[in-house]
C-alpha cells in the first residue's frame, strides 16, 4: 500500500467540459439502472484528462455527484487507484517501470537519466514540461526497458535514446512510440521465429494499417462516447 | 516445434491487418453461428475435452469454470467478465492480442457467453493500456456495425460488450477485486464463498476468464477439441504464448506447444541466454509470482503446469524471466517484494504488514547487513503470510522470497559475511546501476 493524500493546494471549482458531460452521461449506460456508480473510474479519468494530468477534489466531487455516490466513496476510489494524480504533473508526466524484469535490463540507467534531466520524483520542472515517477510493471516486459509518457508507451530503451527521447520532446520535435530500436512490437530482434509468411507481406502492410485506426470515423453514440478522446 | 498452421495467434506480432477483414482472412467468425447451434452444453463439453486449463495464472479448467454457471437464470442477469488487467510482472500478452487480434477475443467472449447463459459481458482492461483500449474498442465497433454482436445479430443471440478499464491496481487482476472495481469500489478481494459463479458482478452469477482462454476457445471449437488435446502433454494441452524478458539476446513473446523444454524455448525463439547457456543463473518460469528455479533444474524442464508445479513453481502465465550470471538474485526478488509491498490492497493485516516487512528484510540482505539467523525467520515469516490471506497476493508476495531461500541462501550467507568482514554503510555490494 502507499499513502496517497490529496494536495494542499485545489482549485475552487471544477466543471467538465459540455462535451465531457456528454461522453460521461453515455458511459453510464454502459452499466444496469441503478450501478451508475461502475462509472467512476472512467470518469474520474476524464476528469484527470481534463484537468491537466491530476485530480483536484472539486473534480472529485464533480463525478460523486453526477454519479449519485458519497463523497467519501470517491475520496476512496482515488486514493485507491495510483493512475490518479492527487497532485499536478508536468506536460509530459513520465511513468517510469522499475519492476524487476525493467530492472534486469537497466532501468535503474533510466532512473538515472530521469534523476539528472528532471530532478526528483513527483517534482515538476521549473518550465512546467516534465515530472517523473517509478511505476510497478507496465506489461511490456519483452519490451524491456521502458517508459510511458503521458498515453504512450516507449520501449527498448537504452540511457542515450531515453535522454535523446526527452531532448526531442523538450524541444517539441516529433518523437515516435513503440520500441526504440526499430524492432516490430514484441516480435524477436531481427526478425520473427515464427509466422515468416506473415513477416513476408510485412511492413508495408502493417504502415498502412498503423494510420487507419486515427482516420476511423465511429459510427454511433455509443461508439462515440467510447473512443472519442481529449476535450481538454 | 510447434507447426505455423497449429497456431491461433496468427497476428502476434501486428505484421497483418488487426481489423475485421484481417481477422475474417484469418479464420475468425467463420461459422460461428454453427457453433452457436450445435448449443451450450456441446460447447462446454467440447472446452472441458480440450484440456484447456486458464491462461490467467491458476490453471483451473476452462470447460469445468464455465459448467459452474446456473443452467437456468433464477430472474438474474448472467455476466461474463473477460480479465484484460495484465498486471504480473514479466506478463505481455494479452496485449498483443487485444491490439493485434481483438477479434478473437470478441468472438470467444459472444461463444463463452452463449455457453454460460449471459447476454451482457464486460471486458476489464488495465488503465495504462490506453491505446490497446482504443484498438479493443474500434473492434468491437467494427463488430457491432458487423451485426455480429448487439442486438438482433447475425448469431441469432443477443448480446452486449462492453469495454470498461482500471487505474492503475495489480489487485483488480483478483477475479473478486476486479468485480468490486467494475461496480466502482476500490479493489478490494471478497471473501469466497459464495463464489462468482452465484454471486459475482452486481450480485448476479458471474464468470471472470483471461483473456488468452477466451481467445482460444472459437478456434478450439472450429478445429476441435482433439486437435487441442493432441498437442501438449497429458494435462497440459495445447499451445500457449509465452512471453520471455531479462537476459536473454532477442526478448520476445511467442506462441508454443505446451510442455516445450525451456532450453528449446530460450535457444530457438529469444536467441538464447545472454553469455550461453552455462551464463544462466536463474529463471522465474511464470511471472513474478512462483518460486524461481536455479540452473540445475532447468536442463531438461518442461514449461507446462505439472512439470513446475513438481519443482514448487508454477507456470503461471507462462512468463519467463530470465537471469544471467551478473544479475544480483538477492536484489532482484528484493524489488519483487518492494512490488507486493506496493501492490497489497491492505485489506488482510498479514499480507499488508507483511509484504513490507519482507520488503524490508530483504532489502538489508541485499547489502549484507544482517543475521544469518534472519534468514530462518524470514521464512517463517512469509509461511506466516502465505494461505492467512483473503486472495492469492499473500501467497504470491511469499513465493518469490521461499525460492530465493530454497536456491540462494549460500548467496544471502555469503553477502552477510561479506559485509560482517567489512561493513561499510553502503552495505557490501554496492547497488549496481543495473543488473549488466
Amino acid at each position: 500500500m502507499s499513502v496517497r493524500r490529496l494536495d494542499p493546494v485545489q482549485p475552487d471549482a471544477f466543471k467538465f467540459s459540455p462535451a465531457n458531460l456528454k461522453w460521461a452521461r453515455d458511459q453510464m449506460k454502459k452499466y444496469p439502472k441503478g450501478r451508475q456508480a461502475s462509472a467512476v473510474i472512467p470518469l474520474l479519468w476524464r476528469a484527470q484528462e481534463q484537468h491537466g494530468g491530476w485530480l483536484p477534489e472539486p473534480a472529485l466531487r464533480a463525478v460523486a455527484d453526477l454519479l449519485d455516490m458519497a463523497y467519501i466513496r470517491v475520496y476512496e476510489v482515488a486514493t485507491f487507484y495510483t493512475m490518479f494524480n492527487l497532485s499536478p504533473v508536468g506536460k509530459y508526466f513520465v511513468q517510469l517501470c522499475g519492476t524487476t524484469p525493467c530492472w534486469l535490463r537497466g532501468a535503474n540507467d533510466l532512473k538515472e537519466v530521469c534523476r539528472r534531466v528532471i530532478g526528483e520524483q513527483q517534482q515538476v520542472t521549473e518550465d512546467g514540461l516534465f515530472s517523473w515517477l517509478e511505476v510497478e510493471c507496465l506489461g511490456a516486459c519483452a519490451n524491456a526497458p521502458m517508459v510511458q509518457i503521458n498515453k504512450d508507451y516507449y520501449e527498448d530503451l537504452t540511457a542515450e535514446s531515453f535522454e535523446q527521447l526527452l531532448a526531442d520532446l523538450k524541444a517539441g520535435r516529433e518523437v515516435k512510440p513503440g520500441p526504440q530500436n526499430g524492432r516490430q512490437f514484441s516480435c524477436p530482434e531481427g526478425g520473427p521465429t515464427t509466422l515468416m509468411n506473415g513477416a513476408a507481406e510485412s511492413k508495408k502492410s502493417s504502415a498502412a494499417k498503423s494510420t487507419r485506426t486515427t482516420k476511423r470515423k465511429p459510427s454511433t453514440a455509443r461508439t462515440k462516447s467510447a473512443t472519442k478522446r481529449g476535450g481538454k | 516445434m510447434l507447426k505455423d498452421e497449429d497456431r491461433i495467434f496468427r497476428n502476434l506480432y501486428g505484421f497483418e491487418d488487426w481489423g475485421l477483414k484481417g481477422a475474417k482472412k484469418r479464420g475468425a467468425w467463420r461459422g460461428t453461428k454453427k457453433l452457436l447451434e450445435k448449443g451450450r452444453d456441446w460447447i462446454i463439453e467440447e472446452i472441458k475435452a480440450s484440456g484447456l486449463r486458464g491462461r490467467g495464472g491458476a490453471g483451473f479448467p476452462t470447460g469445468l469454470k464455465w459448467s459452474f454457471m446456473p443452467k437456468e437464470s433464477d430472474g438474474r442477469p448472467h455476466y461474463l467478465v473477460v480479465n484484460a488487467d495484465e498486471s504480473e510482472p514479466g506478463t505481455c500478452k494479452d496485449r498483443e492480442i487485444m491490439r493485434h487480434d481483438p477479434h478473437l477475443l470478441i468472438e470467444g467472449s459472444l461463444i463463452a457467453s452463449f455457453a454460460m447463459g449471459a447476454h451482457v459481458g464486460y471486458i476489464y482492461i488495465r488503465g495504462e493500456f490506453i491505446h490497446e483500449r482504443e484498438r479493443l474498442q474500434a473492434a468491437i465497433d467494427e463488430a457491432y456495425d458487423a451485426k455480429l454482436i448487439g442486438k438482433n445479430n447475425v448469431h441469432g443471440y443477443d448480446f452486449d460488450l462492453y469495454l470498461h478499464h482500471g487505474a492503475g491496481a495489480y489487485i483488480c487482476g483478483e477475479e473478486t477485486a476486479l468485480l468490486e472495481s467494475l461496480e466502482g469500489k476500490k479493489g478490494q478481494p471478497r471473501l469466497k464463498p459464495p463464489f462468482p459463479a452465484n454471486a459475482g458482478l452486481y450480485g448476479a452469477p458471474t464468470t471472470v476468464n483471461n483473456v488468452e482462454s477466451i481467445a482460444v476457445a472459437p478456434d478450439i471449437l472450429r478445429r476441435g477439441a482433439s486437435w487441442f488435446a493432441g498437442l501438449g502433454r497429458p494435462n497440459n494441452t495445447g499451445t500457449k504464448l509465452f512471453c520471455i524478458s531479462g537476459h536473454v539476446n532477442r526478448p520476445c513473446n511467442v506462441e508454443e506447444e505446451m510442455g516445450i523444454t525451456l532450453k528449446e524455448l530460450l535457444e530457438r525463439h529469444a536467441g538464447g541466454v545472454r553469455g550461453g547457456w552455462e551464463n544462466l543463473l536463474a529463471v522465474i518460469p511464470g511471472g513474478s509470482s512462483v518460486r524461481c528455479l536455479p540452473q540445475d533444474c532447468c536442463q531438461s524442464l518442461n514449461m507446462d503446469f505439472d512439470s513446475l508445479a513438481a519443482l514448487k513453481s508454477g507456470l503461471g502465465t507462462a512468463a519467463v524471466i530470465v537471469m544471467d550470471k551478473s544479475t544480483d538474485i538477492i536484489r532482484a526478488i528484493a524489488r519483487l517484494s518492494y512490488f507486493y509491498k506496493h501492490e497489497s490492497c491492505g485489506q488482510c493485516t498479514p499480507c499488508r504488514e507483511g509484504t513490507g516487512w519482507m520488503y524490508r528484510v530483504l532489502d538489508r540482505m541485499a547489502r549484507g547487513e544482517a543475521e544469518k539467523r534472519e534468514i530462518d525467520m524470514l521464512l517463517e515469516v512469509t509461511y506466516q503470510v502465505e494461505g492467512h490471506t483473503i486472495c492469492a497476493l499473500g501467497d504470491a508476495a511469499a513465493w518469490p522470497v521461499q525460492g530465493l531461500i530454497t536456491h540462494f541462501r549460500h548467496v544471502i550467507e555469503e553477502r552477510i559475511d561479506q559485509y560482517s568482514a567489512n561493513p561499510k554503510p553502503e552495505g557490501a555490494v554496492r547497488e549496481p546501476a543495473a543488473a549488466e
